[in-house]
């Protein structure tokens, strides 16, 4: 059931038409690599008058939000992006949304973090992110790109949700590369997002006062509401992703899988290494191996009840993280650990290091990272301390 | 301010407060551990107290007088510091 028309487009211009097709009121954004193509393309559709937008030039991202945070309370239905640097530049704002349940509407162009410098891609800006209680979810290529961030606007704006939406993007590996995708007709994705009604606007008329002191007698109830909140749209999250997948034809789930029929062995994966994931997994599954893979789509709030009835099967998940959390090991598999203790003791759980910094995580690392994660259960048995592998580094120390 | 007893289900979305100015009903005067005290017989009622005031908590009687309202006053002392008679001094608050 294909609508609309397929077109190659670049995945930052792929972002760009679903805001266009959004209709977004106000448009604060920083240009930063990889992000860059994002805000560029909006820029012009703005001065072509194709988005009747206010395009707000900022002179940073941490003013990118704040303007968003802005434009939302008196309304707005906005956008902003941005990656790796520019994120933590926006770090303390990101937090204001969410605690003020305005749903601002992002786009993230993962990036490495400095130093040293690099603007390459991995997701150490996605793990400094992880509490900002921003819905989060992850693209794997460009048509996820446009049909997550449509998406995340209905998400955003949904009365029982209203949380500001973020959405993953892997720098270069989508933001920058051109892919054959669908772009449905305008009228369908206006219907999909109908204009919203915040029940909270600066108008006034009706004065209220947002983004108030809390003193210690009242911050732990504000910071339950928003806990609690924040837990409360997982259901939501679905249906909006299945009354898409109804009209567009194209379906999503917090916790996806490929290949997982008796399988015994699952790589866990998130973002574009996905796609090279599924590759690995076809050859391993001709070898005779009995692997499947998971895809975490949606990573905030964490799907705890989809990601154990996707284990259920398995001897062994091996996770792969894109990011180090020093002194701790991989991000993701921590997580992991932690959602599936006390509910899979007899399940091991191996973690890899890889893609650090843009270096190409290829299909062979897949393949070798379901062999060694066997050979590292054999040592976790014998009791043996298992460190997490980073994939491909180099020793060297022969100078 | 009233809202000490409220529990989380209470809150308005986004801890929105919809009653505009409710902060002047916030006890400011309970963060006082001293206060301040005019001697009236040398006090030439010249208001400086009144606009050095960092709360503006200070308002000026049927007498004349500058008189520090407790409820909002912070024990600073910043109009002991500035009045140019020294007549306002600084107290320690007693447990009562």
């Amino acid at each position: 059931m294909t609508k609309g028309k397929i077109v190659g487009l670049e995945g930052s211009f792929a972002v760009a038409e679903a805001v266009r097709m959004a209709n977004a009121d106000v448009i604060a954004a920083y240009p930063i690599t990889p992000q860059t193509h994002i805000v560029e393309r909006l820029s012009e559709m703005v001065a072509d008058g194709d988005l009747d937008a206010d395009f707000i030039c900022v002179e940073s991202e941490h003013s990118a939000m704040s303007a968003c945070v802005g434009a939302s309370a008196a309304g707005a239905r906005v956008f902003t992006c941005s990656a790796g640097q520019g994120l933590e530049l926006m770090h303390e704002v990101l937090y204001i949304p969410s605690s003020m349940r305005l749903p601002v509407v992002a786009v993230a162009a993962n990036r490495a973090l400095s130093a040293p410098l690099s603007v390459w891609c991995d997701h150490s800006d996605v793990m400094a992110l992880r509490d900002i209680s921003w819905i989060q979810m992850f693209a794997e290529n460009n048509q996820q790109a446009f049909d997550l961030t449509t998406c995340a606007y209905r998400i955003a704006e949904d009365k029982d949700v209203l949380f500001p939406t973020m959405v993953h993007i892997d720098g270069f590996y989508l933001s920058h590369v051109i892919e054959d995708m669908v772009l449905p007709e305008e009228e369908e994705v206006a219907g999909f997002i109908p204009d919203y009604e915040h029940p909270f606007v600066l108008d006034p008329d009706k004065p209220v006062s947002m983004g108030c002191y809390g003193p210690p007698f009242i911050y732990p109830e504000t910071k339950k509401a928003q806990d609690v909140a924040f837990d409360n749209t997982r259901p939501k999250i679905q249906e909006i992703w299945d009354e898409f997948g109804e009209i567009f034809g194209r379906h999503y789930s917090p916790v996806e899988s490929y290949k997982m029929d008796g399988a015994r062995i699952a790589l866990l994966t998130m973002g574009s290494c996905s796609e090279t994931a599924m590759l690995a997994v076809d050859e391993l599954r001709e070898a005779g191996i009995d692997v499947g893979l998971i895809r975490l789509r949606l990573w905030r709030p964490f799907p705890f009840k989809e990601l154990r009835e996707a284990v259920k099967q398995l001897d062994l998940l091996v996770v792969l993280d894109r990011a180090i959390s020093f002194g701790m090991g991989g991000p993701v598999c921590s997580e992991l650990k932690s959602a599936l203790y006390n509910k899979r003791e007899d399940l091991k759980i191996v973690g890899f290091i890889a893609g650090l910094g843009g270096r190409d995580i290829q299909i062979s690392e897949f393949k070798y990272m379901v062999t060694q994660a066997q050979e590292k259960v054999k040592a976790i048995e014998r009791g043996e301390e298992v460190e997490t592998e980073i994939i491909g580094v180099r020793e060297g120390g022969g100078r | 301010m009233g809202g000490e007893g409220l529990g989380w289900k209470d809150l308005e979305i986004g801890f929105v407060v919809t009653e505009p100015g409710n902060a002047s009903s916030y006890k400011t005067g309970d963060w006082r551990s001293e206060r301040p005290i005019r001697e009236n017989e040398r006090c030439i009622k010249c208001g400086l107290c009144y606009i050095y005031c960092p709360e503006a908590c200070i308002h000026e009687d049927e007498e004349g007088y500058f008189e520090a309202d407790l409820y909002y006053c912070k024990g600073c002392g910043i109009c002991a510091h500035e009045c140019p008679r020294s007549v306002i001094s600084m107290v320690e608050e007693k447990e009562e």
